[in-house]
């Protein structure tokens, strides 16, 4: 850890901020308080980040212990009495339970699943572009849905799939057809989720394939075109096996996520029609505690969340590793 | 490249070209095409956008819906808080990272491994909305401007990113050599590697600046009086709460006339709030490919 002995203790000498102790300073390791003096600036420096997250994240650990008891307010996280696993039996129980963990897993393996491979076919698309300007001009639209918020994009599918004055629908009107409630189709709720996602999010992954592609052997393309490969055998048989290993790993990574899909746009999305399709286990949460105050009962829906969330994290890790020989932790 | 100039493309080459580039006018359609209509429906007459007429520029011009949006004071008020909330916890967050960020690039520092491991921890466990909903009530800041700048200003993903930067942009010798000459640690973070980063400190400000632009569901949770309501907040009023658009434009004759105003007041504010951002990033766009990859390689 400590490379250079003799100039720590050259450069320790000189910040003059330990002079008071010479004789630590001559040996060659020095002890763990020279050592920790001599960068103290340093911890200085991690000090607020540090506060942040214990107030903000460890902190909430620490409350989470109210999953297990009946939280009332007035007698604070220690005082209020323990209940066991009262509350996640109540969970397990609910009516809601099933609904919850079906369209969770299904609007989140949907969007992992079709969101997969098109930033991988777009990446490989520009890469073949003919001009420099056409690939920095193609990389510029497609990142930029990415800037848009989920209140914007909502608010324009709103808009645009509105069933008297949507867009979308004056199209499917000029081709003799009739006009679509898109938003108002209970079954229609998970693909406008889902590919109003890709549109805004495909550039923007495609990002890291494409610097991949550009970083990968030019001499396996040289080779390739002299033994008269054409373009699609090239990327069949190298750009594609090049991609591979990332992709594993982004795929990992967004399974690891499967339970932890965002709260934001799903909640935007919802209305009394597609409620039982679009009601996830954040929205319930969100409702149920903070509307409702059930402080106790959501935060053991939170836990279970979490734990079930590491628990594939870990499992689809081992697999990669396994089959891919990547891994992320 | 140049060995293989005296190949000549073959016909599938060709065809190939033909159908990538085909594909790529496609992608770039679908992508632009939603922004474009939502600017120009935002100038057109409504009858015009409704009946399908206005397609690839704006009809019977009108500025109705960007004077109806002027007079909202809402969305002005959304507008001045987004702005505060958002460069409050830009600097507060880009100065706790790229500072936690350094100190955890340098090799000399004891207890930088278990210090790192105290941060990733919270990138795979948290204790949920509800236990962190009850320290933020437990602080007073519910309900506060305070909770909008100070919550979620530290993210350690980019902690991992300025990191990688600091390790490949600021070499060991580079400290070693000014800590010899006598160069303290704060002076040598301000006086060498500060100037030596800014591409980083652009990316993390960014990072957070954005993130506060488009965040809404912060404020959902923590903020009860509209006073103090972020942009995103009072968007959601206009775009997906429609109710409320109509019921304050009560002015306004009659329920169609009501009804086509909304409308264009929804297109016009889309425009509104989402331009800052579009405008922004065509110029950051070469940070934030940088800050994707550096991430890149250590995720």
């Amino acid at each position: 850890m400590f490379r250079f002995g003799s100039s720590g203790a050259k450069q320790a000498g000189a910040s003059g901020s330990i002079s008071g102790v010479p004789t630590a300073l001559r040996r060659n390791r020095k002890s763990l308080t020279a050592r920790v003096w001599a960068v103290s600036p340093l911890y200085l420096f991690l000090l607020p980040a540090v506060l942040y997250v214990v107030v903000f994240n460890y902190w909430p650990m620490y409350g989470l212990q109210i999953a297990f008891k009946d939280f009332r307010s007035g007698l604070g996280i220690l005082g209020s009495p323990w209940v066991g696993l009262t509350h996640f039996d109540r969970f397990f129980r609910s009516y809601m339970f099933p609904v919850l963990i079906r369209n969770t897993l299904l609007l989140s393996g949907y969007q992992i699943l079709a969101g997969f491979p098109i930033p991988i076919i777009l990446s490989i698309a520009i890469h073949y572009a003919a001009r420099s300007g056409l690939r920095r001009f193609t990389q510029t639209v497609t990142y930029a849905p990415y800037f848009i918020s989920q209140v914007v994009l909502v608010g324009m599918l709103l808009l645009m799939l509105s069933p008297r004055t949507g867009v979308v629908n004056v199209f499917v009107r000029a081709l003799g057809g009739t006009p679509v409630f898109f938003m108002g189709k209970e079954g229609l709720f998970r693909h406008i989720y889902v590919w109003s996602g890709i549109w805004q999010n495909s550039g923007w992954a495609s990002i890291i394939y494409l610097a991949v592609l550009s970083n990968s052997d030019p001499d396996l393309h040289e080779a390739a075109i002299i033994d008269g490969a054409t373009k699609p055998q090239r990327i069949r048989h190298i750009d594609i096996p090049v991609l591979i290993p990332t992709a594993v790993i982004l795929l990992v990574m967004n399974t690891g996520q499967l339970l932890a899909i965002g709260f934001e746009k799903a909640y935007l999305m919802q209305n009394d029609i597609n409620i039982m399709s679009s009601e996830i286990i954040a929205t319930y949460v969100y409702k149920l505690g903070i509307l409702n105050a059930q402080f106790s009962y959501t935060s053991a829906i939170g836990l279970f969340n979490n734990v079930i969330n590491f628990a594939l994290l870990l499992g689809v890790n081992s697999l990669a590793r396994r089959f891919a020989k990547t891994g992320i932790i | 490249m140049k060995h293989v100039k005296f190949t000549t493309q073959t016909r599938t080459d060709i065809v190939f070209d033909v159908l990538n580039h085909l594909f790529l006018a496609i992608v770039i359609l679908i992508i632009l095409y939603p922004l474009y209509f939502v600017v120009i429906a935002s100038f057109s007459n409504p009858d015009y956008v409704n009946a399908g007429l206005v397609t690839v520029v704006p009809r019977d011009v009108t500025l109705l819906g960007y004077q109806l949006i002027f007079a909202d004071a809402r969305i002005w008020t959304g507008y001045g808080n987004t702005i505060i909330y958002a460069a409050g916890l830009g600097l507060l967050g880009s100065a706790m990272t790229l500072l936690a960020a350094f100190a955890l690039s340098r090799r000399d520092l004891p207890g930088r491994t278990g210090i790192m491991v105290f941060f990733v921890i919270t990138m795979y466990f948290q204790g949920g909305l509800i236990p962190t909903y009850l320290v933020i009530r437990t602080l007073g800041l519910v309900n506060t401007r305070a909770v909008m700048v100070l919550f979620n200003s530290f993210v350690v993903f980019y902690v991992i990113i300025a990191r990688t930067f600091y390790e490949h942009t600021i070499p060991e010798e580079l400290y070693d050599a000014a800590r010899i000459d006598g160069c303290s640690i704060a002076g040598f973070y301000f006086r060498i590697a500060l100037p030596l980063s800014k591409a980083i400190v652009a990316v993390i400000l960014l990072y957070y600046v954005i993130m506060e632009w488009n965040s809404f569901f912060k404020g959902l949770v923590y903020l009860r009086e509209p006073k103090y309501y972020p942009l995103q907040l009072v968007l959601r009023e206009i775009l997906v709460q429609s109710e409320q658009v109509e019921a304050d434009m009560a002015d306004l004759s009659s329920i169609a006339d009501r009804d086509r105003a909304a409308d264009l007041v929804r297109y016009g504010v889309i425009f509104v709030a989402s331009v800052p951002m579009l405008v922004l990033y065509p110029f950051l766009q070469r940070y934030f490919v940088q800050g994707v990859m550096i991430g890149a390689i250590k995720g």
